[in-house]
């Protein structure tokens, strides 16, 4: 009894002051963890692909998985302000980072499989597509503008642009994605179900931030 | 102490795992390590073979309008459909279509014919000699296969009910039933779904009244029990499990001009050089192959069919 009561000197914290306040530790272990399952979707269309279990159009399929990937990153890296600001847990901003730099991987491997397994690197015709094509110019834009992000998605930049320069140029998410989504919603045949809840998801995580500048 | 190794004369032949049995017993391992790894992962796993629930169809003869190219698997076939009744994925009608009952099963044949009548399915299956047409199919999304579908010349039907003077264009009505079919009840498109032919057009002998595939009857997701295919035009325009056909005086509204009047005309022929406003049609991927094809005019039929077509503006008329 005596050795327990010794042990725990400290007033016992409350889980939720854990939550909000974890050690280095565990956030380093968080990272690790949310890492390797932001690799998860990409292991999926590799081992898919390897044992010929994507279905009768591979293609499309790793085509449409990236693109969605890349969205679904997009709206997790916007969502960490919200949640922050809503329970407390200031520290998952330190996975933002990596969580964009996903969204960036993502749409490099969407953009890779449409280049190569799509145009096989026949350039005028890409340039005419994009050019030509609504989804796919916006597309494109939205990959074009998030490449600075990544570009500048480390201590270094940050020191180098000053930090309100650096948060300016970083609010270019807010356009990336709401031109990604377009992107889904003009390429969808008829059934715009799956981009709806893009845009839904899109719209609450906008519509917090605006509703917090009003006040 | 006992000793505890064997020597090889100690171990009975009967002992001995065959090795059919131990690499069966492997691949199974590797099946199940995999259908684990892609079960979590949320894939798809092979679903039965689609052949389980038809019937082998017998005497259908070659037909010289078949085409020599390499056919797009029966699994493929089977199981990467556009069938928005029973849902908008491509494996969505392999997955939703097995409840739909086809049987009994009739087409109301009507409308600006001397002779209307009902069709049940024997007798639509005895009504002309079945014929194996392997033919290109080519979707207005971009992809194909190549399919040897089992059937007759539409006109064989049409014949019989002999069309009026006022009969210039086809209408097929395809099943909508709700209850059946859970994509009717999502207002993706208006059901139910109708598509259209001009009346030359169904009369031509490449139109295919289609009752099978791969020499069976047809699969509910391939448009079980009775279906239209028409291997130039894009694949939207073969309407799947048909229960009226009607002969009409104007140009019927079908339903994907309904969706998109800008982007689904009425003749939806097979052109590369018309793109659909949001994509290009030039070229398309053959289901089964990595480089893309160049997309043929009239999906590589023109010799038989650009005749009906003189004369128009194929941008026009898309």
């Amino acid at each position: 009894m005596t050795s327990a009561v010794a042990r725990d000197e400290r007033p016992t914290r409350s889980l939720v002051a854990r939550l909000r306040a974890p050690g280095m530790g565990v956030v380093r272990t968080v990272k690790g963890i949310v890492f390797v399952l932001a690799l998860l979707p990409l292991a999926r269309l590799v081992v898919g692909f390897w044992l010929d279990k994507l279905g009768a159009n591979p293609i499309e399929l790793i085509t449409r998985s990236t693109g969605t990937w890349t969205l679904t990153f997009l709206l997790i890296t916007l969502a960490v302000t919200p949640l922050r600001r809503l329970t407390g847990m200031h520290w998952l901003v330190r996975l933002r980072r990596m969580l964009g730099l996903f969204a960036f991987f993502y749409v490099c491997l969407h953009f890779t499989t449409y280049i190569w397994l799509d145009q096989f690197f026949d350039w005028p015709a890409i340039w005419k597509d994009i050019l030509k094509r609504r989804f796919i110019w916006i597309g494109f834009s939205a990959f074009v503008l998030l490449i600075p992000l990544a570009l500048t998605s480390n201590d270094w930049a940050v020191r180098k642009l000053g930090g309100a320069a650096w948060r300016r140029l970083h609010q270019l998410v807010y356009v990336i994605a709401i031109c990604g989504v377009i992107h889904y919603w003009w390429l969808v045949k008829k059934d715009v179900t799956q981009p709806m809840i893009y845009a839904a998801v899109l719209a609450c995580l906008l519509a917090f931030r605006l509703v917090r500048r009003r006040r | 102490m006992p000793i505890l190794i064997q020597r090889p004369s100690d171990i009975l032949p009967s002992e001995i795992t065959p090795e059919t049995v131990y690499r069966g017993r492997r691949s199974f391992i590797r099946a199940a390590a995999a259908a684990g790894l892609l079960g979590a992962a949320g894939l798809p796993l092979a679903s039965g073979d689609a052949r389980a629930d038809t019937v082998r169809l017998f005497g259908v003869k070659k037909s010289p309008l078949s085409i020599d190219e390499k056919q797009t698997p029966y699994d493929v076939v089977t199981s990467y459909n556009n069938y928005y009744e029973f849902g908008t994925d491509k494996s969505d009608p392999a997955e939703n279509a097995g409840r739909l009952k086809t049987a009994p099963w009739s087409i109301a044949v009507e409308g600006e014919v001397k002779k209307p009548k009902t069709f049940d399915l024997d007798e639509l299956m005895k009504l002309a000699a079945l014929e194996e047409r392997v033919y290109r199919l080519r979707c207005v999304e971009g992809w194909s296969m190549v399919v040897p579908w089992a059937g007759y010349p539409l006109n064989e039907l049409i014949k019989r009910v002999e069309p009026t003077g006022n009969a210039k264009y086809v209408e097929f009505v395809t099943l909508a039933d709700p209850k059946q079919m859970p994509g009717v009840r999502s207002p993706v498109l208006d059901w139910p779904y109708v598509e259209g032919l001009r009346l030359d057009e169904a009369m031509h002998p490449l139109t295919l009244l289609t009752l099978g595939v791969y020499g069976q009857t047809l699969p509910n997701q391939n448009g079980a029990p009775v279906r239209v295919i028409i291997p130039w035009k894009y694949g939207f325009k073969s309407g799947k499990s048909l229960v009226k056909i009607r002969f009409v005086e104007k140009e019927p509204q079908t339903a994907w001009m309904r969706a998109g009047p800008s982007e689904y005309g009425f003749y939806s022929n097979v052109n590369p050089d018309v793109d659909h406003p949001r994509w290009s049609q030039a070229t398309e991927r053959r289901l089964g192959e990595i480089a893309k094809r160049k997309t043929l005019l009239f999906n590589g039929y023109g010799e038989q069919v650009a005749s009906m077509y003189a004369g128009m503006d194929l941008k026009k008329f898309f």
